[in-house]
């Protein structure tokens, strides 16, 4: 009798350390997740900007400098790898941008191009899920860290290597601004 | 977030099982009334059997029947982009496994509501009225509402309670048609008449109270979906504009019914006070007033404070509100301040609804949009304006020749259906929507 109510209470707690540990592998696994959602949103700002540059080009074939700046700043992003040299490549790249629309400002025909204006939402946008990819980025990992910060899970977590992730920071507030893409 | 979604989870599996208690109660004692040996057994039994069949029913098609009753339309990108892109931006910020189906419904009252089962199969339906009316920066905070009820599992919940109280008014309708032949045979004994009483007592009241449970959450639900658009935005005051030109809107939905009221953005029927018992939302002044009064932030811990002080107690739990803290609010687009926008929104869902509904369009080189509608037999159209003959684009033998022109075009697939191509496309071949033919796509050199 003695041994079956023992042996029921190492089941309950064996399920109970089991419900604690997947909780703490999922909300790994989401942190993981969004932070590859953010590089896919910046892989799909990369695939926008030929298409842009190429439209641009129709209109404004002058504009030479501005439009090889874009193409280079983009030749950069792409070929960036880890957050230290990504941020800066994507501020570059932000900039020339930037550059690019003030200079189609001047442009009424290219303006009213219904090309223009679509690349135009769709790279609006894209500034808006890389911004909300960052966002959900940071939400996870305050979901994970204060799920392994918080009893119970806390007794498991560093035994189990669940560290604390850190969060995504810019160090230049201004690189938290997207290029304005509006006329 | 997960402690609301898992106490969400926990208050409908509790709801849910008290509902169905009462349903099998109310099924027993009608049951009981027509023939008081076996009546009681065979009334739960029936109960069970109406609830397990509309709850089969609703699994498999429940979404696409609430959709298709208001009459909503699945769009793809091409039609809206601005929506669609707003819809897949707040998919990312809720981190939803899956971006929703988007339907558009073909109304002038702006309103929005979103269905689904799971939140990787659920669908965000708004009326074309809204897409009008909104900019871009309110149409985010309705669509991250709509995101907030499927992350939360809010349209879980409302589906099944919907059928639970449907299963009630149905039992309840099946006893009085029944009774009307069971009555005269059983109404003899003393005891008898008692225990009709009773059952119809039970038979008015049971839905009544069922649909009470169920608008009690449902409102409280509202003000936790607001608290997730807030955080998904970063921007209260979108949402709270949008509930303004939302609730300011004169006339209520045509194609609506009682069954997804309780699904839209704001109730979308003109139901006496609201506020009251009977409520299926909480009144579209306080939800703005909450949402103007978050000065520490978009964060749940901002939203709670600002709960607590216009209604003078709290909504959301603890845990929720220590998930969320010091979530700073981001600046707005500011897309209102330019009256063209107006134009350029009212263009974009005209064009969308056309496109819906099977219209070709045409640019003539004189500038006149031309739109050939469906069923439309010539193989040429006159412009109105120049006088200049256009062919009308069909695919012959599954191979379309694309104009020099670029920009939007659409041709009619030998099915009749209307394909889309957009700027961009640059492929060789396109599914035809409506027959699912392959079609070849030759561009120009």
């Amino acid at each position: 009798m003695m041994g079956l109510v023992l042996l029921g209470l190492i089941v309950v707690l064996g399920l109970w350390f089991v419900a604690i540990y997947n909780g703490m592998v999922g909300g790994r696994n989401a942190v993981k997740e969004a932070w590859a959602q953010i590089d896919v949103q910046l892989k799909r700002r990369h695939d926008l900007i030929p298409n842009l540059v190429e439209t641009v080009k129709g209109y404004a074939s002058h504009e030479k400098t501005t439009l090889d700046d874009v193409m280079r700043a983009r030749t950069q992003a792409t070929a960036a790898h880890g957050p230290s040299a990504q941020g800066p490549a994507e501020q570059q790249l932000n900039g020339a941008l930037g550059r690019l629309f003030a200079v189609a400002e001047q442009y009424p025909d290219l303006k009213a191009n219904t090309n223009f204006l679509a690349l135009q939402e769709e790279l609006a946008s894209t500034e808006n899920r890389i911004g909300f990819a960052r966002q959900h980025f940071n939400d996870s990992v305050r979901d994970y860290n204060t799920r392994i910060q918080s009893i119970p899970a806390n007794f498991f977590a560093a035994g189990f290597g669940f560290a604390p992730e850190s969060f995504f920071e810019l160090d230049d507030p201004a690189a938290r601004q997207t290029p304005t893409v509006k006329f | 977030m997960w402690e609301a979604i898992a106490r969400n989870r926990r208050r409908s599996a509790f709801l849910l099982a008290g509902m169905a208690v009462l349903l099998v109660l109310t099924g027993a004692a009608l049951g009981a009334t027509i023939d008081p040996m076996a009546g009681a057994g065979a009334g739960a039994v029936l109960a069970s059997i109406v609830f397990l069949v509309m709850w089969g029913v609703s699994n498999v098609g429940g979404s696409r029947m609430l959709l298709a009753s208001v009459g909503a339309r699945r769009i793809e990108k091409d039609d809206a982009p601005r929506l669609w892109n707003v819809v897949e931006e707040m998919t990312i910020a809720a981190g939803l496994p899956a971006m929703p189906a988007v339907h558009l419904v073909e109304d002038d009252a702006p309103n929005a509501f979103a269905v689904g089962h799971r939140p990787d199969r659920a669908a965000v339906a708004v009326t074309s009225g809204l897409l009008k009316s909104l900019d871009r920066d309110q149409l985010q905070g309705v669509v991250a509402h709509e995101i907030g009820h499927i992350a939360n599992q809010d349209t879980r919940f409302l589906t099944m309670a919907s059928i639970m109280v449907g299963s009630l008014a149905l039992i309840g309708d099946l006893w009085l048609r029944s009774s009307r032949t069971g009555l005269r045979r059983t109404s003899r004994g003393k005891g008898q008449a008692g225990l009709v009483v009773l059952a119809l007592a039970v038979a008015i009241l049971a839905p009544i109270a069922a649909r009470l449970l169920y608008l009690a959450c449902s409102r409280q639900r509202e003000f936790l979906a607001d608290a997730s658009a807030a955080r998904f935005t970063r921007l209260p005051e979108g949402l709270a504009s949008a509930l303004e030109k939302i609730g300011s809107h004169v006339g209520s939905m045509r194609a609506t019914n009682r069954a997804v009221q309780p699904l839209f953005i704001v109730t979308p029927l003109e139901s006496g006070e609201a506020g009251s018992w009977f409520a299926t939302h909480p009144p579209t002044v306080t939800r703005i007033r909450i949402l103007r009064s978050m000065s520490g932030g978009a964060g749940y811990d901002a939203y709670e404070a600002a709960f607590r002080q216009v209604q003078g107690q709290g909504v959301l739990d603890a845990r929720t509100v220590a998930g969320g803290t010091a979530v700073a609010v981001r600046a707005a687009s500011g897309e209102e301040a330019e009256p063209q926008s107006v134009v350029e929104r009212a263009t974009e869902t005209h064009a969308a609804l056309d496109r819906l509904g099977g219209y070709l369009s045409i640019t003539c080189g004189c500038g006149v949009g031309i739109k050939v509608p469906p069923g439309f037999a010539d193989d040429t159209i006159t412009c109105p304006r120049c006088a200049v003959v256009h062919p009308v684009p069909r695919a012959q033998a599954a191979q379309y020749q694309r104009s020099a022109t670029a920009g939007w075009e659409a041709f009619r697939c030998a099915c009749g259906r209307t394909v889309q191509l957009s700027p961009g496309f640059a492929g060789t071949r396109v599914r035809c929507p409506g027959c699912g033919a392959s079609i070849a796509v030759e561009s120009p050199a």
